[in-house]
């Protein structure tokens, strides 16, 4: 019984003791493997940022490279839409002589110039109605004024708002051709657009 | 400033004349107006004022011009009464008279040319000289001057006192040995143009009853500086001076018939308005309703201007204060109304309109509001101008891609009109001179530019009118410019 009673004494100083060295072992293994760990990471890291740089670098590369491209697309839609919009200023709505009225083809264009104008809502122009130099000066202004209209009002029909559609009639007063050839008279009898 | 003043007074004619008012010598001169100072045109003013005050003490003679035999006038043009026009005498004996006489010859022959109605007799037909046989009634053998042919003879004399220019000029009735007019005028030499022109119109007065073209102002569109601008001179397009100075598009001038205001189109708010100037004083209106505003035109006698405006959609013509308020509506039809002009009793106005698919002239009567179209024949007929009595209309007419001014008679109806120029390129823009004798165009036979030209309302004698640079387009004659308060 004594010696019974003395091996568990020893059993439970052991047990507590097996206990306490325990914790003991357990932090200096958790210190030391923490040691041991960061050592390796930091080699680790080197190694990554080293990855990471390289990836960056490639990444970078790739990423000029695609905004070389990119802007090369950006600079030919912009050519093209520079093309779109010298057309839509240059090519003329033209009319016959003493006439307002707009033929097939003066359509097609407008039609064109209306698909712009919606491209570019935040564009409005002035139209302006001019006619050769013959006949009078002030019939010529008002015949001009009709020409201005005429496509104003056609633009209107294919859906551009009319506050972004302006009119003004220069008569005989700005032909873009001064000469008195029939040639030169088409040339004039025309609307023109003007950005505002 | 006041040595700018021309005197002028009248010889004794074979007529009783009656006394000039306050002035037992028949010399007269306008009172200087402290007022007038502050115009910008003190010299012509003040020659007006001379000129409406002649008016004025003339005014017992007309009678006496009525009851002689005038000149009958309803083809003058190409059937002309020939005049001799005698060298200048030195009164003195002077150079100076000797050569400013040749001047004032030269001005002479070229101003009567703008009566349309007489024809210059060669000098070298001459049988005498009255620069040194005598430029008086006494003087003068008319059997030298019936005998070339002659009807009418001028004769001129100088006389120079310090710096002062004394012009004494006759007209002379050769077959019936009168002397018709004579007058005696004194300035500076600077003014010996002016002078010669007051008596041009003396002698339109006493052969026709009209005062002529002399004491009108021409108004015109000249591009001389890069722009249009307008632009008024001398009757004969002598001392064009710029009115305007907008740097943009000017057109269309048109003169009140006092010509005291001048009404035009301008581009300087970036579209067709109309600019109301009052000529010697800094005010005026500016019309710009929105759509364009344009061809203006003053009624007769009145401060109110009929124009074209497009505020509605349509271009209408309406009848408009000095101010630029509407009075009433004109036209009221689908498509262009332009170019209105009023009859000369301002009762009617004549315009242009495409209401039957091509542009024709129409007159609408301001009362009853009747219209009625004038022009039939051809596409394209455009620019009324009604001619002073009120009977003719001439026009710009387009047929076969040729422009040319026509004339229709509107007293005797529809009719055939008359063309007035062919075959000298493009001929536009016409005018009548307030005596209804001439017409002023403008025409680009000489070059390829436009030019101001005159003809007679026959068509007859055209000829270019100034020389300037650039193109010179809508020219208009003012009235007879009295400058009367």
């Amino acid at each position: 019984m004594n010696k019974k009673l003395w091996i568990n004494v020893v059993m439970a100083i052991l047990v507590a003791g097996l206990f306490l060295t325990v914790s003991c072992a357990k932090k200096t293994v958790v210190s030391d493997a923490t040691t041991i760990e960061d050592q390796a990471s930091a080699e680790d890291q080197a190694a990554a940022d080293a990855e990471a740089q390289r990836k960056a670098e490639a990444e970078r590369i790739r990423q000029q490279e695609l905004e070389a491209q990119a802007a090369g697309e950006k600079a030919i839609e912009q050519a093209r839409q520079q093309a779109a919009k010298t057309r839509f200023l240059h090519q003329n709505i033209h009319f016959a002589f003493d006439s307002s009225a707009l033929s097939s083809d003066a359509k097609d264009l407008l039609k064109e110039k209306a698909e712009w104008l919606k491209q570019n809502q935040k564009v409005s122009v002035t139209i302006e109605g001019h006619c050769d130099e013959r006949g009078t000066t002030e019939y010529n202004l008002a015949l001009g004024e009709r020409r201005a209209n005429a496509v104003k009002n056609y633009l209107q029909d294919l859906g551009i708002g009319a506050f972004r559609l302006d009119t003004v009639s220069f008569g005989e007063e700005r032909p873009l051709d001064p000469g008195q050839t029939e040639a030169a008279y088409a040339k004039n009898r025309r609307a023109q657009f003007v950005l505002k | 400033m006041f040595l700018h003043h021309v005197y002028t007074r009248s010889l004794k004619t074979s007529h009783k004349q009656s006394s000039t008012a306050g002035s037992p010598t028949g010399f007269c001169m306008a009172a200087p107006r402290a007022r007038l100072r502050v115009l910008p045109l003190p010299r012509a003013v003040h020659i007006l004022l001379v000129l409406a005050a002649v008016f004025f003490l003339w005014h017992p003679a007309q009678g006496w011009a009525k009851s002689y035999d005038t000149i009958n006038i309803s083809n003058p043009f190409l059937n002309k009464t020939p005049v001799a026009v005698a060298e200048f005498k030195a009164l003195t004996g002077k150079d100076a008279e000797t050569e400013i006489g040749a001047t004032a010859l030269q001005i002479l022959n070229e101003g009567l040319a703008f009566t349309g109605y007489l024809k210059l007799v060669n000098p070298r037909a001459f049988l005498s000289n009255p620069a040194q046989s005598g430029i008086q009634l006494g003087q003068i053998n008319f059997r030298d001057w019936t005998g070339i042919g002659a009807e009418l003879l001028i004769t001129g004399g100088v006389e120079i006192d310090q710096d002062q220019v004394q012009l004494k000029l006759r007209l002379f009735d050769t077959f019936n040995t009168k002397l018709l007019k004579g007058k005696i005028y004194t300035g500076p030499p600077g003014q010996v143009r002016r002078m010669i022109h007051l008596f041009c119109a003396e002698v339109s007065h006493a052969l026709t009853g009209t005062w002529g073209v002399f004491n009108s102002k021409l108004s015109f569109i000249s591009t001389v500086n890069g722009n249009k601008e307008v632009f008024i001179s001398d009757f004969d397009g002598h001392n064009p001076r710029q009115v305007t100075h907008h740097k943009s598009i000017s057109l269309s001038p048109a003169w009140s018939s006092d010509g005291q205001w001048l009404a035009y189109v301008s581009y300087a708010g970036g579209k067709p308005d109309i600019y109301i100037k009052h000529l010697a004083e800094n005010r005026g209106a500016i019309v710009n309703r929105e759509g364009m505003n344009i061809s203006p035109a003053w009624m007769p006698g009145q401060e109110k201007l009929a124009a074209a405006m497009s505020f509605s959609g349509n271009q209408q013509i309406y009848l408009l204060t000095r101010n630029g308020e509407i009075i009433k509506k004109i036209t009221d039809s689908w498509g262009i109304n332009v170019s209105p002009v009023f009859s000369p009793d301002g009762r009617k106005i004549a315009f242009v309109s495409n209401r039957s698919g091509t542009p024709q002239i129409y007159i609408t009567d301001l009362d009853t509001q009747d219209v009625r179209r004038v022009t039939f024949q051809g596409n394209y007929n455009t620019s009324p101008a009604w001619s002073p009595d009120g009977n003719k209309m001439a026009y710009v007419g387009i047929e076969k891609n040729r422009i040319d001014i026509y004339m229709i008679n509107l007293a005797s109806g529809p009719g055939m009109p008359v063309q007035l120029t062919r075959d000298q390129k493009d001929n536009e823009d016409p005018s009548w001179s307030p005596d209804g004798n001439l017409i002023v165009f403008t025409s680009n036979r000489e070059g390829n530019l436009p030019a101001l030209h005159v003809m007679t309302a026959a068509g007859t004698d055209q000829r270019r009118l100034l020389h300037m640079k650039g193109r010179q387009t809508q020219p208009g004659w003012s009235g007879p410019m009295t400058y009367e308060d």
